[in-house]
């Protein structure tokens, strides 16, 4: 049987992706953050996953406005690495599972009636991959877990609810653990968290806002998934409301809390939290 | 549950399904810039290259300026626009800079550490 083993919220700043690829992750500016991610990588060689399921949003690169699903998930043996303007990063492509995948898409959509876009092919972006890059390093020619997709929109509004996103995030729970091969699975909720990249609020942060959301992701996240987008818009700037993807892997990992970093040196509240399963 | 997105913030864009209505030529444009050879065709020829997407004469004058605050007015959408942002030269937090009427250096004194980038 499939089984939860871990959830981890946290960040997906693109500009980590340049600095692991130049081997610049202990510069002063940088090393706090890779810093935090040591004792997690620890914690993920002794709980080795077997699969992660990445809760993210595409940032205009493989999904395109002409068509933008709310939610999609990837179903395939394999994911290329996307180009999203700034050219392809060398990484190797990520192995999926098309097994968990295929009975994931099927529970969630017959059992859950959360009606997803399938994808048997997408390329994955830095929503996806900064954070396989902090919490998985990669060797030259792959990952060390299988990784499944799941993309939300959190970026043309209307986007899902909050509530919406932590209820997809308890049928992905129910949909894991009805899986009949043994798997083990950390689902890992990203982005936000304060910033804002736009208008006259260019770099807004409010690091009050961030720690009151970890607060309550690990002692309420029902009365969490209450909140608006435009209170979390207000509070914490536009582009934070990708936090909700964080309800989706808080919906699925139960346990108590086990990390805890919060870094905000440029335009971001770079946050972390842990649970277990 | 109701609306999500009760009224206007101040200094801020939500990119709505009206937003993005009105920009779809220029997303279109910059959706065609994550691939390589397409890069190299807006820099050759940045003209040409937005005629093909149909862009309006008032779209072509902001690329043109580079007027970064008019592109997301006009329903650019900020992770498009990076890609923009990119083929000219402007990494994110130059665009930032200009959107709130900032230098380059002046903004990057508002920030804590501001080598983390």
């Amino acid at each position: 049987m499939g089984r939860i083993v871990g959830g981890i919220g946290l960040s997906h700043v693109p500009s980590v992706g340049p600095v692991v690829d130049r081997n610049r992750t202990q510069e002063p500016a940088w090393k706090p953050l890779f810093d935090a991610y040591v004792p997690v990588r620890e914690w993920l060689e002794k709980t080795k996953p077997d699969v992660a399921i990445v809760v993210y949003n595409d940032h205009v690169a493989d999904f395109t406005f002409d068509k933008y699903p709310t939610f999609a998930l990837g179903i395939a043996e394999d994911y290329a690495i996307g180009d999203e303007g700034f050219g392809t990063r060398p990484l190797p492509s990520v192995a999926g599972d098309v097994e968990l995948s295929t009975h994931v898409a099927e529970a969630l959509v017959y059992e859950h009636e959360f009606d997803l876009t399938i994808c048997q092919e997408l390329a994955v972006e830095h929503g996806f991959l900064v954070p396989m890059n902090l919490c998985f390093p990669h060797r030259q020619n792959g990952w060390p877990v299988r990784a499944i997709p799941l993309q939300v929109n959190v970026i043309q509004h209307p986007l899902p609810t909050a509530r919406r996103c932590y209820r997809l995030g308890q049928a992905l729970r129910a949909a894991v653990e009805s899986f009949p091969g043994d798997s083990k699975v950390v689902v890992m909720g990203t982005g936000g968290m304060s910033h804002q990249l736009q208008g006259k609020r260019f770099g807004f942060m409010n690091e009050k806002f961030d720690q009151w959301f970890m607060d309550e992701l690990e002692r309420d996240p029902k009365g969490l998934s209450d909140i608006t987008h435009q209170k979390i818009m207000e509070d914490a700037g536009a582009e934070a409301v990708e936090l909700i993807m964080w309800l989706t892997m808080r919906g699925a990992a139960h346990g108590k809390r086990v990390h805890r970093h919060y870094y905000a040196p440029m335009t971001t509240g770079m946050g972390l939290i842990t649970f277990e399963g | 549950m109701g609306r999500q997105v009760t009224g206007a913030i101040a200094d801020t864009s939500v990119f709505d399904l009206r937003l993005s209505r009105r920009g779809r030529r220029l997303n279109k444009l910059c959706e065609a810039l994550c691939s390589p050879k397409e890069r190299d065709a807006f820099k050759r020829d940045e003209e040409t290259f937005m005629s093909r997407f149909g862009l309006t004469d008032a779209e072509k004058t902001l690329i043109r300026k580079r007027d970064f605050q008019g592109l997301i007015d006009a329903g650019m959408n900020i992770y498009s626009m990076l890609k923009v942002g990119s083929a000219t030269g402007n990494g994110l937090y130059q665009m930032g800079a200009q959107m709130r009427g900032e230098t380059y250096q002046q903004f990057l004194a508002t920030r804590k550490i501001s080598d983390a980038r």
